[in-house]
């Protein structure tokens, strides 16, 4: 049995197994789930469109991870990405010749720092001011769609602009745009977090933010440098959202974003309790939520009603997480009487 | 002595932002023709009857010191399962109030069970509930229905004439009376005075011999029943049910009653200083359709501004209070707890 434990104690594989049970399900119960075509010149198929449609979710997840390893909570991600779709619609913009209004790159960049500065924000009224982070980002949920709706004067933006559906839409040996974006972002912040003392830092803060900071650690600076790099996430997966469909919508954009990437985060194995983080979990975490959606798609169900079973999924998770209900499942298998 | 600072504070509170609303009436009336007037003041009661209700439920969840994010959707939930049991299945309004209501009231019991007794965060139960209450709708109905309902009709278009050609409408006697029954019970009940004490220190309320656990549990069930009432309430306005409705409501209900001078961390707040939250919150959505240049949306960012400013404000009141021994403490202060 040893080599049972040694497998079960990976942090990796709970996640992969209830991932893995998911595609299993849709072997046998969804037609042709992973069956993979070459069409135009590009791998088509459910299986890379998992991977295409889930990379927002992904690339918050990263952010997400980090943030709530702190002991924290991004619950504003849907709204920034809302602001990085109309800031980068309204600077793109274009005629219906495809010219952009301002060049694509220098859009992109100001979409993606605008939205860094507002996790900023946020940062500094969770780490300078002290306010509980599910309040001072609550801010930025609602406001922030506020923002983004007074940035595109409460229009849907078009964009014509040709070379920036790559993002979205591009294939790039194949494979979809959108994932080599999230490889780079992921490997990237594995190296910070794990090759530097970053990582540890930051679970030092989730752990306990006094003991960190006697033993010399910046907290405050730690906190305000995740809720940052979660709103940075939050501007590329806008990005890829305003690609996706060529057009910016203040109003629907990212909406219920913060959800999956919390569950992807959860999922993963993060605990909401913060410390110990796992980055590839949150990403496996992505994943099957992503799944969970084709899944539910396949059956026909409407996407509208796929949020209930989200939320059922949250509960689930919320109480394997809880000590007091595994406790009290314990005591009704009688472990009490065993440990006596 | 210290409960003697405490009352001030609270008093400044509440007079902060009577204060805060007495300005922006103020200058709207001085900035626009015709904005002062008994009836304009009406009008703001009866444009936030619905969030009135909602500040009073969530005015007893943030004094204990949790949050309820469910409140928009549930309120949404409530109006699209009132419009449905009234036109497709023709239920007798008697009827259909009190299922909507009890409805809530087991939302609530749902959510306050699950944080009560796997001492789970409220703002994760919460959060999915506010999921679960919209997914909820598309499952009732994904279109828009319409209310046909006499009752409902007379509910919406009945005036009730006050003196000087003024008016209100029956929604706004019964979100008064929610917000009276708030205060008194509050102030001068056994529940109130243990939510204050769950607020200012869970573990001394439960030391004390308080019904801590229950008392947790029946204050979601308050905020579950304020939503599906101001649900139903909604739906005298609107007379139908839509799945969108409240989109954000929460953060607005949340605002309120932080601008009302509720404090985020629990323990001291007021369902008077809500109302008056919620009144200034009704005078900025007035004074920007007064503008007239400026876009609806300008309210979310005001309101997000004003919340802003509060919570560094009860951070100033707070340091005060703690004197010259702040100095020191803050410094010692661990990091913000979520609630």
């Amino acid at each position: 049995m040893a080599w049972w434990k040694r497998l079960t104690g990976k942090k990796l594989f709970w996640p992969l197994v209830a991932l893995a049970l998911l595609l299993a399900f849709n072997l046998f119960f969804t037609p042709h789930f992973f069956q993979i075509q070459i069409k135009q010149g590009h791998l088509y198929g459910n299986v890379i469109d998992i991977l295409k449609n889930g990379s927002p979710i992904m690339l918050l997840a990263i952010g997400m991870t980090l943030v709530i390893a702190t002991k924290g909570i991004d619950i504003s991600v849907g709204s920034v990405a809302a602001i990085s779709a109309g800031v980068v619609a309204m600077l793109i913009g274009g005629d219906l010749q495809g010219i952009p209004k301002h060049p694509i790159f220098e859009s992109i960049v100001l979409a993606v720092l605008v939205c860094t500065v507002a996790g900023l924000w946020n940062g500094m009224l969770v780490s300078r001011i002290g306010m509980q982070p599910i309040i001072a980002t609550l801010i930025l949920f609602v406001a922030g769609r506020g923002i983004a709706m007074v940035t595109t004067n409460a229009m849907v933006v078009w964009l014509y602009a040709k070379p920036f559906a790559i993002i979205g839409q591009g294939y790039v040996f194949g494979l979809p745009f959108s994932l080599y974006m999230v490889v780079v972002l992921l490997l990237m912040t594995l190296f910070v977090t794990r090759r530097t003392a970053l990582g540890l830092f930051i679970e030092a803060v989730g752990i306990n933010p006094t003991a960190a900071r006697f033993a010399g650690i910046n907290a405050k600076n730690i906190i305000l440098l995740v809720y940052a790099f979660s709103g940075f996430c939050a501007g590329i997966a806008g990005l890829i959202v305003c690609s996706n469909v060529m057009s910016a919508d203040g109003n629907n954009a990212g909406v219920g974003y913060e959800l999956d990437a919390i569950l992807a985060v959860v999922l993963g194995g993060t605990s909401l309790n913060g410390g110990k983080f796992n980055l590839l979990g949150s990403i496996v975490g992505a994943l099957i939520i992503e799944t969970l959606t084709v899944t539910i798609y396949a059956f026909n169900v409407p996407p509208e009603i796929a949020q209930v079973v989200k939320a059922v999924v949250v509960y689930i998770i919320s109480l394997l997480q809880s000590s007091k209900f595994r406790s009290s499942v314990a005591n009704m298998f009688g472990r009490r009487e065993l440990a006596a | 002595m210290k409960k003697k600072s405490l009352i001030t504070q609270r008093s400044l509170s509440l007079f902060v932002t009577l204060g805060l609303f007495v300005v922006m009436f103020g200058a709207g009336s001085l900035s626009f023709i015709g904005f002062f007037t008994l009836q304009n003041f009406l009008n703001l009661f009866m444009n936030t009857t619905y969030l009135m209700i909602l500040g009073v439920g969530m005015t007893f969840v943030i004094i204990s010191g949790g949050i309820d994010l469910s409140v928009g959707s549930l309120l949404s939930l409530a109006t699209m399962v009132a419009s449905s049991l009234l036109t497709k299945s023709h239920w007798n309004p008697s009827l259909v109030i009190p299922t909507v209501l009890a409805m809530g009231i087991a939302f609530g019991l749902f959510q306050g069970f699950l944080i009560q007794k796997f001492n789970l965060q409220p703002f994760i139960i919460t959060l999915a509930g506010l999921y679960l209450g919209r997914g909820l709708c598309y499952v009732v109905s994904i279109d828009t229905i319409a209310i046909d309902n006499r009752f409902w009709h007379h509910m919406a278009n009945v005036q009730i004439n006050l003196f000087a050609n003024s008016y209100i409408s029956p929604s706004v006697i019964i979100a008064v009376l929610v917000v009276i029954a708030g205060i008194f019970v509050s102030r001068s009940t056994k529940f109130g005075r243990t939510v204050f004490a769950i607020g200012g220190n869970e573990q001394s309320a439960v030391l004390m011999g308080l019904p801590v656990a229950r008392t947790k549990m029946f204050i979601y069930m308050v905020s579950g029943f304020c939503s599906a009432l101001a649900g139903i309430v909604f739906t005298f306005t609107t007379l139908s049910g839509y799945s969108l409705n409240g989109v954000g409501m929460e953060l607005d209900t949340i605002a309120t009653v932080v601008i009302g001078g509720t404090l985020l961390t629990g323990g001291m707040g007021s369902v008077l200083g809500t109302m008056f939250g919620v009144l200034v919150y009704g005078t900025i959505q007035v004074l920007i359709v007064f503008q007239g240049t400026l876009n609806s949306w300008w309210t979310r960012i005001t309101i997000g501004f004003l919340v802003f400013v509060f919570v560094l404000l009860q951070r100033a009141l707070r340091a005060r209070k703690s004197g010259t021994s702040s100095a020191t403490q803050s410094r010692a202060e661990p990091l913000p707890r979520r609630s």
